[in-house]
């Protein structure tokens, strides 16, 4: 079942209600109207989990109509599609949509309409971001995130708000420009190279471009630059405690659902098969970088007063599993990261939610103005306590089926220093327990320290409706990863494949080879001596 | 019914009992108050699968049947299958858990009874049988991972189950946390066994180990024995225990007595082969087994609290278990758990009706007025319940004899198998063998002696309860008496599974023996290492009667100096033992060793290092970099007059600033 223009529907439908939103009467309308317009977009997306073909995750699916951005001398498309690496992370953000506005409901209350519109035209850009097969558009979308997101932080958020958003910007603004120079770089190159002399942005002309070894590591580390902020990998993680802890509840779930995300996912799908040789030459030092956010994040995790830093520094830890699993190169581990960046969107972005509902109660983030709380909202510890398990990693929940794969894949990993990589990474297990637990302990056991707290009201309905689809999809994903695993499997296994030819052509040294590249799912063995023959002219 | 349908149902019913006792109550209100249909169905929804294990026993197996319900992770050439195996082993573990699980469940119905959160409880326990099920009776190491961890959550769920109180849910996440280090070990081993072998079924686990190194394998078994450790509460991880008896005694019971707390020898059992191919770590495993024996042993003497003092003869006789298992007799090691299962499962479930019965006494000398220190689980406080708690006192009394190991009770012949294996394999040229050998008999008048001493105090003597000669305890309801009856005559008879191999010469032979590893044609799932040089007849009934002696000596010395002296006992042996006394009455300080060099260098310098360190150093870096970047910025401005401050060049420059220090 192939519905042409579903997927642009989707990207759109957000950006189309926000404009309409401008025209809605009342705050309540707003509210009803953006509830009704993210549920929209996620029942759409639907059919693209049914109907996607997952025995052909790799190849492009749900392409819609193209047509040139810029000019028709320019080969910059609107190309939008979605493949296995895709699939999940659109579904994701679409799943989020209606659950942040419902978070977000009673929360807003000064400029309600503005708020709503803002986090319409978000939504637009976060899936668009993960449908774009196009480089440039890809910028577009990724950029289209950020202005949005500064006014959710500057304007509905906390104390330091104006530092915050601005911080936030500007860091991020400072990776993705350096991209932007290495686009260009790239799309002149790769026009040259296998484009007839035309300028161009086409993902998959770029893959089959094979970028000059000499040129690579410059232009990863623009890249992976970028991304590196985004995700963000140690040591460039400090504006996110800032954001998360001023943004408001809906915009800290943004941040750690999806934006977060388009860092590794950019990762994964420009850093490796554009730079295979430089991303492979860097997996010591990426991994090494990955390993100490695992660890760093964990211990100041674990020095935070303020509960949503906390869940912000965990964030750094996990993530780290991410980029580890996305740098140490074998299937397991790259199955696991993709897995790990829907597990992480999910158990933190309600580690989020939650923290969110008992900020709402007492307008405090500090735990310790908590304490014992369980006696007064059991339900709401209920939930707290699933999800802080399935953060730690607890098998039969989410976590631990990315960090398990994840590590594992690592540990299998020929690269020299990974397996040592891999152990002290998971420690990283240990010390979840140790900061969560802790957490738990300090804001729901023990006697009840604040007459406050006592008589808290437990969840309402409204938020049993944003918990409960959040800890079934914490069961299902632990219980039964496997046709989620699938999506992403061929994509995978394809991107291993790539980078293998193009390592295995770089290393072939052979001028006279004309360097183009197939795609081709079947597995090269390493250190194979010739270069495979889908290569040879 | 088929093996397959009988397996879902085992391992499915107690989920769905954790399910429907769990949320329904949660939501409907009303609910929580009918505690005899809740206990009754959390009860009986252990007691089923007891009673199709037992069918499936009876029926006996010959091969292992592997059920595999669906792929739960596969990624390439690895996957892994939510499987379970059934065997000679997993049927007697199963037994085990819920045999003795279905009877705790049946006593927490009476002791619980009070409770407000009642539900709540039967829904964990029920949560940790599933687990713990997942765990006997996996096919491969994740699932056993699964369970593994899952009776780590339950056990935390119901160590802290009285979260009001600080140190309950301090205690809790302590055992958490210090399992989790255990099971960080468990981790690696995996890690290495999927990269050198690529599966972690039990059989390909099994019949791979010949094409692994023998560093490789030593390496393995040396980390599933350190996960072992955490959750079997051996040195260096045992810690945890003694503080998880915050948890409710039934708890304390099922978990971290008869099952839980085994699943480390469940786990050396069920890769014996592959242990016996790592005999450097098997001395290790002796050695950490007969330390922990005897460490715990002398702390189990200088307890005053009952519920202590069973926590550490726990772990010393986990201790034991592992003894058996470093010198190769997997299979006594599993035969002193099934019967460590009745006794100890008896001995908490007793001492639980005990303080049933002294929190009777304190509520009513509290309404009498009376304000002085009282603990309900003190024996400093208790003495002569023997005339109010007759049914307790004599469960206590044989399951003291069994654990004792006084002849012909159950744990005589499981203790005295141990020993002689030891001693056994010790003459077959194994030298520490012997070493271990003699520390358990050591270990063993040592428990004669404390568990002894714990009876005493408690049944036998004075009163020492404040108003004593108004206010008594009562016997407990029936729900509760009746498992200790059942469990007490286990303790008695349980050791028929088992007969020395002297015994054979009377036509009895040594059935547990013969059905883990196998008798002629029949060839068990438990291995055992080949003994070259056998101990004679003579020296095995010397064996036998030293053990005898040595248990029946310690009973009687304890029964005549605690009968003489009740609590003044205590102050003769620490004015004999001095220092060492102070050594052993503070756990060797042991936590304090931890707390200083592990736990607070880690949180304070989290706290005063890292978090300081990110904020003004990294953090820092990134703050003036933007500051610099702006000023240059307004410099540019000024230098190209009448252009616009150009904040997207300055960025630029402060972020290469940036690369260049963090790559370069």
């Amino acid at each position: 079942m192939e519905l042409p223009n579903l997927l642009t529907v989707i990207i759109f439908l957000p950006l189309v209600g926000s404009l309409l939103l401008l025209f809605a009467p009342s705050d309540r309308s707003v509210k009803w109207f953006a509830l009704i317009v993210t549920l929209g977009a996620f029942v759409l997306s639907l059919p693209l989990w049914f109907g996607f073909d997952v025995v052909n995750a790799a190849d492009l699916q749900f392409r819609g109509i193209e047509f040139p951005l810029i000019s028709e001398t320019l080969d910059v498309r609107y190309l939008i599609g979605i493949d296995g690496f895709s699939l999940l992370l659109v579904l994701l953000t679409t799943f989020l949509g209606p659950i942040i506005v419902l978070c977000s409901w009673n929360y807003i209350t000064k400029s309600t309409k503005a708020y709503y519109i803002l986090l319409l035209i978000l939504q637009t850009g976060m899936t668009g971001v993960f449908c774009a097969f196009d480089i440039l558009l890809f910028y577009i979308f990724f950029e289209l995130t950020l202005i949005p997101m500064y006014f959710l932080i500057g304007i509905w958020g906390g104390e330091r708000r104006i530092y915050a958003a601005i911080k936030f910007v500007i860091y991020t603004m400072a990776g993705s420009l350096l991209m932007l120079i290495a686009i260009i770089y790239l799309g002149y190159a790769a026009g040259n190279a296998v484009n007839d002399g035309i300028f161009t942005t086409n993902y998959f002309k770029l893959l089959e471009f094979d970028v000059p070894f000499g040129m690579q590591t410059w232009l990863f580390i623009l890249f992976a630059f970028a991304f590196a902020i985004k995700v963000p990998i140690f040591p460039f993680h400090t504006w996110l405690p800032d954001a998360h802890v001023q943004a408001p509840t809906g915009g800290s779930v943004v941040l750690a659902g999806v934006l977060l995300k388009m860092g590794t996912y950019g990762l994964v799908r420009f850093c490796l098969p554009f730079f295979p040789s430089a991303s492979a030459s860097h997996t010591l030092l990426i991994g090494i970088f990955a390993v100490i956010g695992i660890v760093y994040g964990a211990l100041v995790s674990r020095a935070q007063t303020d509960a949503k830093k906390l869940v912000a520094y965990s964030s750094v830890s996990h993530l780290g599993f991410v980029v580890l699993g996305i740098f140490a190169l074998t299937l397991e581990s790259l199955q696991g990261a993709m897995i790990q960046m829907i597990n992480h969107g999910i158990s933190t972005g309600a580690l989020f939610l939650i923290v969110g509902m008992l900020y709402e109660r007492r307008h405090t983030r500090l735990m310790s103005d908590y304490g014992g709380i369980a006696k007064s909202v059991p339900v709401l510890t209920f939930f707290m306590v699933l999800t802080v398990l399935a953060s730690a990693g607890l098998p039969g929940l989410n976590g631990f089926v990315g960090e398990f794969l994840i590590l594992v894949g690592a540990f299998s990993s020929d690269a020299p220093g990974m397996q040592t990589l891999t152990i002290i990474a998971t420690t990283g297990v240990i010390l979840a327990a140790v900061y969560l637990l802790w957490m738990v302990s300090r804001m729901f056991f023990g006697p009840l320290t604040h007459e406050a707290n006592r008589t808290m009201p437990d969840l309402n309905f409204r938020e049993l409706v944003i918990l409960v689809p959040m800890a079934l999809l914490m069961i299902i994903l632990g219980l039964m990863p496997q046709p989620f695993l699938k999506v992403s499997e061929p994509s995978a296994n394809r991107l291993l494949n790539v980078i293998e030819q193009k390592r295995a052509f770089a290393e072939s040294d052979d001028p006279n080879l004309q360097r183009r590249f197939e795609m081709n799912d079947r597995r090269i063995p390493t250190g194979s001596p010739d270069p495979p023959s889908v290569l040879k002219p | 019914m088929s093996t397959k349908l009988a397996v879902q149902l085992i391992i499915l019913l107690p989920l769905i009992g954790a399910t429907v006792l769990g949320l329904f109550p949660l939501f409907a209100r009303g609910l929580r108050q009918h505690k005899t249909l809740l206990g009754t169905v959390g009860t009986l929804i252990v007691a089923v699968p007891f009673g199709l294990t037992f069918s499936l026993f009876a029926q006996g197996v010959d091969t292992p049947v592997v059920t595999s319900m669906y792929t739960w992770m596969g990624v390439g050439d690895f996957s892994v299958n939510i499987a379970y195996r059934i065997d000679q082993l997993s049927l007697i573990m199963t037994l085990v858990v819920t045999g003795v699980g279905a009877l705790i469940h049946l006593y927490a119905i009476g002791y619980m009874a009070e409770d407000r959160s009642f539900w709540k409880f039967f829904s964990y326990l029920n949560l940790f049988i599933f687990m713990m099920l997942n765990l006997v009776l996996a096919d491969n190491l994740l699932v056993v991972f699964l369970g593994w961890e899952g009776v780590g959550l339950c056990s935390y769920l119901l160590i802290g189950f009285w979260y009001e109180q600080k140190k309950n849910s301090a205690a809790a996440s302590k055992a958490f946390i210090v399992n989790r280090v255990g099971d960080f070990a468990f981790l690696i081993a995996m890690f290495i066994l999927v990269k050198e072998l690529g599966s972690l079924d039990f059989a390909t686990v099994l019949s791979g180990a010949e094409m692994m190194s023998d560093v490789t394998i030593a390496w393995v078994v040396l980390l599933l024995f350190l996960g072992a450790t955490g959750k079997s509460a051996q040195i260096p991880l045992f810690v945890w225990l003694p503080d998880a008896m915050a948890g409710p005694t039934p708890v304390s019971a099922l978990i971290h007595a008869a099952t839980m707390v085994t699943s480390g020898l469940y786990l050396l059992a069920r890769l014996s082969p592959l242990v016996l191919m790592a005999p450097e770590v098997m001395v290790v495993i002796a050695i950490v087994g007969a330390t922990t024996a005897i460490v715990a042993a002398t702390i189990a003497l200088t307890q005053t609290d009952i519920k202590r003092v069973l926590a550490y003869s726990t772990v010393s006789q986990l201790g034991y278990m592992f003894m058996a298992a470093g010198v190769g007799a997997f299979f006594v090691a599993i035969f002193h758990v099934v019967t460590h299962a009745f006794f100890k499962a008896c001995l908490f479930l007793g001492s639980g009706s005990v303080i049933h019965g002294m929190h009777h006494v304190e509520h009513e000398i509290k309404e009498k007025g009376y304000e002085g220190s009282f603990d309900a689980q003190d024996m400093s406080f208790m003495g002569g319940l023997k005339n109010y708690m007759p049914i307790t006192r004599w469960t206590y009394l044989l399951s003291t004899l069994a654990i004792a190991g006084i002849p012909l009770t159950a744990g005589f012949f499981s203790k005295d198998e141990i020993l002689f294996k030891a001693f056994e394999y010790g003459a077959d040229g194994n030298l520490y063998a012997w070493f271990v050998w003699g520390i358990g008999i050591l270990t063993a008048l040592l428990t004669a002696f404390y568990m002894m001493r714990s009876y005493m105090l408690t049944f036998e003597g004075s009163s020492r309860w404040p108003m004593n000669d108004q206010i008594h305890p009562h016997e407990s309801p029936g729900t509760m008496t009746m498992p200790l009856v059942i469990l007490a005559g286990l303790s008695m008879i349980g050791g028929a599974i088992g007969f020395p191999k002297v015994a054979e010469k009377i036509g009895l032979s040594n059935w547990i023996h013969d059905y883990l590893v196998g008798h002629g044609d029949h060839l068990g799932p438990v291995a055992e290492p080949d003994i070259h040089s056998h101990v004679s007849v003579a020296a095995e009934i010397g064996l036998i009667l030293l053990g005898a002696a040595i248990a029946v000596i310690g009973v009687l010395w304890a029964w005549r100096f605690f009968a003489k002296y009740e609590l003044g006992g205590d102050e003769l042996i620490r004015s004999r033992f001095g220092a060492l006394y102070r050594w052993w009455n503070t756990s060797y300080y042991w936590d304090m060793f931890y707390d200083r060099t592990i736990v607070r260098p880690i949180i304070g310098g989290a706290q005063k290092a890292l978090a300081p360190f990110d904020k003004y150093i990294v953090d820092g870096i990134v703050n003036t970099l933007g500051r610099i970047s702006m000023a240059l910025s307004w410099l540019f401005g000024r230098f190209q007059t009448g252009v616009v401050q150009n904040y997207a060049l300055a960025i630029v420059l402060g972020t290469v600033i940036l690369i260049a220090l963090f790559l370069f």
